[in-house]
């Protein structure tokens, strides 16, 4: 059968629209297949049931938090969370000042407070190291002695950091402190008093932060039983500044006893990665971290350099620790007095300058306080959902009863429009949690049910427009197509400052209730999809059809119901003339040849 | 019966038409009233913050079987903190809320502990939230922004799209009273507000807005072909746009409203207070108020402040004269006795390229309006016949 050409158009948009929804469940279903998507939406928090928790950075004095250390922070944050054995937690950055840690179930207090508590850095210096596992690889750096590691360079311009002979460390692991720029490197009369000989009794007051005597049996046992494989092992540590430390580093390859804290990270200046520059000014390929100290912290790192120096390995190291872990452990070849050092090691670009900004950011003494803390159980948000989900059909209910009440058979073209809208709700939903990790709300919820009148909306402002012109007196055809043309304008701009709203709460508000902006937002665009793709096509090929373009009683687009003012052509050169709602018949005063 | 579609029918042909825009003083004195009642009620009352915006913490305790809830809740949290008397409210069928204080972390574990004990239920199912003070403040002000954000969008938005500022000035004043309407309501009223209600708010911009957008755009359309026709005062034409609308008005409120309904029967019947019934309470009243101003404030006000246009003023003297000439009635078909001439080349063009039968040959010609209305049959000329060649052809 041959296609009525005036049907043409309608049917390719309604393809169209049938390949861009099956498209849709097909990605869906490969996601769910064979990626790692779930087949229903993600749920939000308090749906879920769960924890979250808002925080917000606190610092010291008037310092404001830029975006860079924000994003540092939520990095802290979670391996905080991820060494803390959650699964499924979630932390992320809101409006820039914010950070938001949702977590399944109800974490215990001593995790809230690791998550919560500031991100510590620290200088301690290494009593005795011990490799973990590759007892092949000697990580005994080469090249301790003072005398091999002397800067030998001249002093460059800018005081930038020059370059030292260091031997490059065969072992990945401990890199070396080098003074950054070159003051003669006298070492002080500080460093010999520390060169107190190692074998004390273990009852003996440590004399300071390096002496052996801070080695107790209990600690070496600590240090035997540590196991550096388990991401749990260091949750019991206690992180005394005063007290020695037993911890790892954070590759898990290496175990530490530490002295005291001697310097803290808040007393650094500055971290920036770089290659180290050779004598002649020129960048060779080691990579360093270039460290500055304020005045305090100068002088402390100052002070335990000068001592280290001349103290035998693996005395002569000393850790940075962030969090209780050894980030890096390099040697001191030199006492660095003015503040400037220098750490090589066997880094990459990228490890140096991860390093450089813990370092700097962990000079931040930036701990958080708590916004609020929702904790939804499981229950709770299973039946706010059922709840939403039962609110959302009686809204249907009512939205379809109404409809058919006001359009008769049109009504139906309504409720079907807003089941297809609501297919591809769902499946936007479900791929946007997938690939954005979009998670439906309780306020996502109830914009999805509030989005059901205003999709409906649209479709009873383009029937009545159809209504107006079939009251101007056009044929149906004739009517669907100007009204068409002529709602089109108003349901674009009525969707468009509907859009408009939800972009900018989207955007500005700040609450928990951004899942509403969203939906609504996504709605909106997905209402007037329908009514360009669905709606128009489809009244545009009933228009053909008897019931409607013959204007049956019930199809809600009867010409005389709606008092049609004009005649109508009824075929063979008669035509109608409706008399409104007195005179039902047509009267036939069309002439003939 | 005088059904739906019939009033539609003549409200659309002017058979039947409500004065909106003549009646101003009235409306606006409805909306004076309304205005200052909420007024008062913001003073008075002012409004019932959520904890969000005092700070505090809350507990949820499903599953609650126990008559004597309330004494046992408040047993539970007095055997913990001394500091003030817990609010404690049923939500739903079984579910209680109870509001403190600010606790510590220690207080609000032991509280836990207590509820649970106190009224018999798991502890895990119990939900306890805590808000800092400043939570509210900070969310307060970020809605602010959005609003300013909004309004000043949304007004070069509406000024693009009508071609005039002063369709968006009335857009923006009808807003602003919806808004204060509603918050006013929600001050007497003594509903609280959280930051989803604020949220709520805000949104009533984007819908009380749809309304006046379909609205205007009518007025629009009739005004342009008013000003072209000169029979009907600018007014007039006004008017009958808002009574055209009238019925679409009434739909799509009444369709917006439906399912808000439905979440309001549930969320009072079984959910209690939270985000969906905030959200919703503030949208319902939203809505109903942005229907009214839509209709009752937006028109008039912009016909006001379009009276004193020179073209307007000329228009309304033609009109008159007019309408003296012909006794003065004002009919759909005055507004609109032609139609525009890109819709009549287009269906022209439709017509002659699908060949349809069903047309009726022209319609009134787009170069001016005729002094007389002429019956459409007669319009094609004296007879509706094919023309015969002449007989030397034949």
């Amino acid at each position: 059968m041959a296609i009525n050409p005036h049907n043409r158009k309608p049917l390719r948009v309604l393809t169209a629209l049938a390949a861009v929804i099956l498209g849709l469940y097909g990605l869906l279903f490969a996601a769910a297949t064979w990626g790692s998507a779930q087949a229903t939406p993600k749920l939000g928090l308090d749906l879920e049931g769960g924890t979250q928790m808002i925080l917000k950075p606190v610092l010291v004095g008037t310092a404001k938090v830029s975006s860079q250390q924000l994003n540092q922070a939520r990095d802290i944050i979670t391996q905080r969370v991820d060494a803390n054995g959650i699964a499924g937690a979630e932390v992320t950055t809101r409006s820039g000042q914010d950070i938001v840690v949702t977590m399944p179930g109800v974490p215990d207090k001593a995790t809230e407070d690791a998550i919560r508590k500031s991100s510590q850095m620290r200088f301690r210096a290494v009593l005795v190291a011990q490799p973990v596992q590759p007892p092949a690889a000697t990580p005994t750096p080469s090249g301790t002695a003072t005398g091999g590691a002397t800067p030998t360079t001249t002093p460059t311009s800018g005081g930038s950091a020059t370059t030292s002979a260091t031997t490059k460390p065969k072992s990945a692991l401990p890199g070396a402190f080098v003074q950054a720029t070159t003051p003669p490197p006298t070492p002080p009369g500080s460093a010999t008093k520390t060169t107190t000989p190692a074998p004390t009794a273990p009852a003996a007051k440590p004399k300071n932060p390096s002496d052996i005597a801070w080695v107790t049996p209990e600690l070496t046992k600590e240090l035997q039983d540590l196991d550096c494989s388990n991401p749990d092992a260091l949750d019991k540590v206690v992180d005394d500044p005063a007290k020695p430390l037993v911890t790892c580093n954070d590759t898990g390859t290496e175990k530490y006893i530490l002295g005291p804290v001697e310097v803290r990270g808040d007393q650094i200046k500055d971290a920036v990665a770089g290659y180290q520059p050779l004598s002649n000014g020129q960048p060779s390929t080691v990579v360093e971290i270039r460290l500055s100290f304020n005045s305090s912290g100068t002088k402390a790192f100052g002070d335990v350099t000068s001592r280290l120096v001349n103290l035998p390995d693996p005395r002569n190291r000393f850790a940075v620790t962030l969090d209780s872990k050894v980030l890096t452990a390099p040697v001191a070849q030199a006492a660095i007095l003015d503040g400037n050092a220098s750490i090589t090691g066997n880094f990459t670009m990228n490890s140096a300058r991860d390093l450089a900004n813990q370092l700097k950011f962990g000079a931040l003494p930036m701990s958080f306080s708590l916004q609020t803390r929702d904790q939804i159980s499981p229950t709770l948000g299973g039946e706010q959902l059922r709840y939403g989900l039962i609110a959302g059909i009686i809204g249907f209910i009512l939205v379809f009863g109404y409809s058919l009440l006001q359009y008769r058979a049109l009504g139906f073209v309504t409720v079907l429009s807003i089941v297809i809208a609501g297919l591809l709700t769902y499946v936007a939903i479900t791929l946007l949690g997938w690939s954005h990790n979009f998670r439906l709300d309780m306020a996502g919820i109830t914009g999805l049910i509030v989005a059901i009148g205003v999709t409906a909306d649209s479709f009873i402002v383009y029937f009545e427009r159809i209504r107006d012109e079939v009251r101007e007196g056009r044929p149906l055809r004739a009517a669907v197509d100007t009204g068409w043309r002529r709602a089109r304008r108003t349901i674009l701009a009525a969707d468009g400052v509907n859009f408009l709203a939800a972009v900018v709460l989207y955007l500005l508000a700040s609450s928990n209730v951004r899942g509403f902006a969203f939906t609504l937002g996504l709605t909106t665009i997905i209402d007037l999809l329908i009514v360009v793709m669905f709606t128009h096509p489809l009244v545009a090929l009933l228009s053909g059809t008897k019931f409607f373009g013959g204007g049956h009683r019930w199809s809600g687009l009867d010409p005389e119901r709606l008092g049609a003012k004009t005649v109508r052509y009824a075929g063979r050169g008669r035509v109608a003339v409706p008399r409104p709602a007195v005179q039902r018949t047509a009267t036939s005063d069309g002439s003939v040849l | 019966m005088t059904s739906f579609a019939t009033i539609g029918n003549e409200l659309y042909t002017g058979k039947r038409s409500v004065d909106f825009v003549g009646r101003y003083k009235q409306w606006y004195l409805v909306s004076a009233v309304f205005v200052l009642l909420a007024a008062i009620g913001l003073v008075w009352h002012g409004l019932n913050l959520s904890l969000e915006f005092r700070g505090g913490s809350e507990f949820r305790v499903p599953g609650v079987s126990a008559g004597s809830y309330e004494a046992e809740a408040k047993d539970a949290v007095g055997s913990v903190t001394a500091a003030g008397a817990p609010e404690v409210t049923k939500i739903g069928t079984d579910t209680v809320r109870v509001q403190t204080e600010k606790l510590t972390d220690a207080q609000a574990e032991q509280v836990k502990t207590a509820l649970a004990k106190d009224l018999g239920v798991p502890e895990n199912t119990i939900s306890a939230s805590f808000v800092g003070p400043s939570w509210g403040a900070s969310v307060s002000a970020k809605a602010l922004q959005a609003l300013a954000v909004f309004l000043a969008l949304v007004s070069i938005v509406m000024a693009i799209y009508f071609r005039t500022w002063k369709m968006a000035v009335a857009g923006l004043v009808a807003l602003l009273h919806d808004l204060f309407i509603t918050v006013g309501i929600y001050a007497l009223a003594g509903f609280e507000v959280s930051p989803a209600t604020m949220i709520g708010f805000l949104t009533i911009l984007g819908y009380s807005l749809y309304d006046t957008v379909v609205v205007f755009d009518k007025v629009r359309e009739n005004t342009t072909e008013a000003l072209g026709g000169g029979r009907v005062t600018y007014a007039q034409a006004a008017n009958l746009a808002v009574n055209q609308t009238l019925v679409r008005s009434i739909n799509t409120t009444v369709v917006a409203l439906l399912p808000i309904a439905a979440i309001l029967g549930i969320g009072f019947a079984f959910i209690g207070p939270g985000t969906l019934l905030d959200l919703a309470l503030a949208l319902f009243v939203g809505i109903a108020v942005g229907a009214y101003s839509s209709i009752f404030i937006a028109t008039p006000l912009f016909v006001h402040l379009r009276a004193h246009e020179p073209a307007i003023v000329d228009l309304d003297k033609k009109a008159r004269r007019y309408q003296e000439r012909h006794g003065g009635v004002v009919s759909s078909s005055d507004v609109a006795p032609v139609h525009h001439e890109k819709d009549a080349q287009e269906e022209a063009e439709q017509a002659a390229g699908q060949g349809q039968p069903e047309r009726v040959g022209a319609r009134s010609g787009a170069e001016g309006a005729p002094v007389r209305e002429t019956h459409r049959y007669a319009q094609s000329g004296p007879r509706n016949q094919p023309r015969r060649a002449p007989k030397s052809r034949r």
